[in-house]
């Protein structure tokens, strides 16, 4: 996927055609730095997170394991908490569960608006009106209000509950951006020219302007991911969140409740705000970087 | 503007409120059948037991009217909604839930309207600027400091100021609205304390905001560059400003307008959260009381108001853009 991953010392085995695609993949990455700073972040966050479970004691997580409020030090490298727990095992424990939420949510947020966008987009009538009717009532509506609604009914969510709750009112986004799109598509002459060679309507969302539709399709994953992550902590933020699950958005909700900022316990809720916010900037530029693919128009000169 | 605009504005407008409230009215039936009783059920396990509770749990048996059939109950509680009547709180038995709100909202809409519209404007600017081609290099600088700001959530930049401004530097006040002990009145010494208090907040919403605006804006001004309209008034010898704000930015900024009706749902939804980090009296405080004492009809009511505000905001912005963009005529195709 990366492009920055191309080693250029396997050359003898490729066929000179895989080695200038190869080449153009590297090249297209020169021109869009953001996309790989995007994609490089994400990807340390994931093998972090992957990988540290093996590294870090997970003991460290449960309360009164150390002492209370201890400033970062060479024991506890990011210090401890209020509940005595060790603030880097538990943002090592936490940021898999975020970026859980926020996957499944992006995941199923995406399968709902891309369908509902393609439908929109694609069929004039009564079914592409009342699509899109329904879209914008809901695009009209915060979606992290009816959340808070609904959260503060279920009460004991988990993060894949969570995490389904928020897909269902995270992807009128989607929609519209994919609905736009297929809209200025189905008025190119591929289509009309499909349609005479017999192809349905299905056909040609699925052979004809799927494919062109990628690099769209995968900046909406991002977004709605990031907008998933964005809704998951607003809910955690309010008391709303797992509460038995040390995602980094309980992290940040305990913190405050425990006043970490007025006692000076700047460790406390620094630490998954960091990690919060480097998750953000990478899928932030991972979009961005996106789009330039996506739309020639924002394309750098070289 | 024609009438049949007009009326499908407003028929979107009633539509939205109406679908707010019945997704009020449906969710907790659907969570569980009798929702008062859920709700005292809740309360207890919670330890909860205010005095005078069989009082409460009468009232609101009485104000739903459980007993009656679902349909009737639909358009009861439509009825109390219309009139912005939302029954007793919890919490706060025996007030008002609508008086507890009425008297929230001012707070928040000065603290957000305020930080929206100094948002749009400079972010227009900065925007503007950015992607025009005789605006000094100093400019360029501004991408990589508000891009990354642009990518974080409010309340969590608040986070950021409040330990930075008033807890380190001690510049700030830590949160509230006012000075504990002032007096609340029409003075300016009050007004000049209200301001100090809400800089922070402000900044926080602003800050990341502003971002937003700018990014969109230069997109829009490098594709107005090229248009025939920038040529022309090159070529009648314009001066550079008149330029820059009469045909450059008079373009851009309309999808802008349009973006800002779009964006205000989430920007509602971010700053109730800045109001929670900051103790801002506002909407969102009254929100996260209502939901740590698990108030359920409050946190509707409050739900309920956002998202009536919010239509109403795109309401009024999509009335207003006939009279921005001159080209535009509504008719129906």
């Amino acid at each position: 996927m990366s492009a920055a991953s191309a080693a250029p010392a396997t050359t003898e085995s490729r066929s000179p055609e895989t080695w200038s695609r190869r080449r153009e993949w590297i090249s297209y990455g020169r021109r869009n730095p953001t996309l790989i700073a995007g994609l490089t972040i994400i990807t340390v966050i994931v093998v972090f997170g992957l990988l540290a479970p093996f590294i870090i004691d997970q003991d460290a997580t449960r309360t009164t394991a150390f002492s209370k409020d201890l400033p970062p030090s060479l024991d506890h490298p990011l210090g401890t908490d209020s509940f005595g727990r060790d603030m880097l095992a538990l943002i090592v424990v936490g940021t898999p569960q975020t970026v859980k939420i926020g996957l499944i949510a992006g995941f199923m947020a995406l399968i709902i608006g891309s369908t509902l966008g393609f439908i929109q987009g694609f069929y004039r009538g009564p079914i592409g009106t009342s699509v899109r009717g329904v879209t914008d009532v809901t695009l009209t509506i915060p979606a992290l209000l009816i959340l808070i609604t609904v959260a503060s009914q279920v009460r004991q969510v988990t993060v894949e509950s969570m995490a389904i709750i928020i897909a269902l009112l995270a992807w009128p986004g989607t929609t519209r951006a994919i609905g736009s799109q297929v809209l200025s598509m189905r008025e190119r002459a591929f289509v009309p020219i499909a349609r005479f060679n017999g192809m349905s309507g299905m056909e040609i969302i699925f052979k004809e302007l799927m494919p062109n539709m990628l690099p769209y399709l995968g900046a909406s994953f991002v977004a709605a991911v990031s907008t998933a992550i964005l809704f998951a902590i607003g809910l955690e933020v309010l008391g709303l969140g797992p509460q038995t699950t040390n995602t980094l958005g309980m992290t940040i909700y305990w913190s405050q409740l425990h006043s970490a900022v007025i006692r000076g316990l700047w460790w406390w809720w620094l630490s998954p705000m960091v990690v919060i916010v480097t998750l953000f900037i990478g899928l932030f530029l991972i979009s961005h970087g996106l789009d330039e693919l996506a739309n020639p128009r924002l394309r750098r000169r070289v | 503007m024609s009438l049949g605009y007009l009326l499908r504005r407003v028929g979107m407008f009633l539509l939205v409120v109406w679908v707010a409230a019945s997704i009020n009215f449906v969710i907790p039936r659907l969570a569980r059948g009798d929702p008062i009783q859920a709700q005292f059920a809740q309360l207890e396990t919670l330890g909860i037991r205010t005095s005078g509770m069989d009082q409460v749990v009468a009232a609101y048996k009485k104000r739903l009217g459980l007993d009656r059939p679902m349909v009737e109950q639909y358009f009861s509680y439509l009825w109390n909604v219309a009139r912005f009547d939302f029954g007793p709180s919890i919490t706060y038995f025996p007030a008002d839930i609508g008086r507890l709100i009425v008297q929230r909202l001012p707070w928040t809409i000065g603290l957000l309207t305020a930080s929206t519209i100094i948002a749009f404007i400079v972010g227009n600017l900065l925007g503007a600027l950015l992607g025009w081609p005789g605006s000094s290099r100093w400019v360029k600088w501004l991408v990589p400091v508000l891009m990354p700001l642009s990518a974080i959530p409010y309340y969590l930049l608040g986070l950021i100021l409040i330990f930075t401004f008033a807890f380190t530097f001690r510049l700030f006040p830590l949160g509230g609205a006012y000075s504990t002990g002032a007096k609340i009145e029409l003075a300016p010494a009050f007004t000049l304390d209200i301001l100090y208090h809400s800089i922070l907040p402000a900044l926080s919403i602003v800050l990341s905001v502003t971002g937003f605006w700018m990014l969109g804006m230069r997109g829009m001004m490098v594709t107005n560059m090229g248009e025939d309209y920038m040529i022309m008034a090159e070529a009648k010898g314009l001066s550079p400003m008149r330029i820059f704000l009469r045909y450059a930015m008079r373009n851009a900024m309309l999808p802008q307008v349009t973006g800002l009706a779009l964006t205000f749902g989430g920007i509602i939804a971010g700053s109730v959260l800045v109001e929670v980090i900051f103790d801002y009296p506002g909407m969102g405080w009254i929100l996260w009381y209502a939901i740590r004492a698990t108030d359920y009809f409050l946190i509707q009511g409050i739900v309920f108001v956002l998202v009536v505000s919010v239509a109403l905001a795109m309401l009024v912005l999509d009335l207003l853009y006939p009279f921005v963009d001159r080209r535009i005529v509504y008719v129906r195709r």
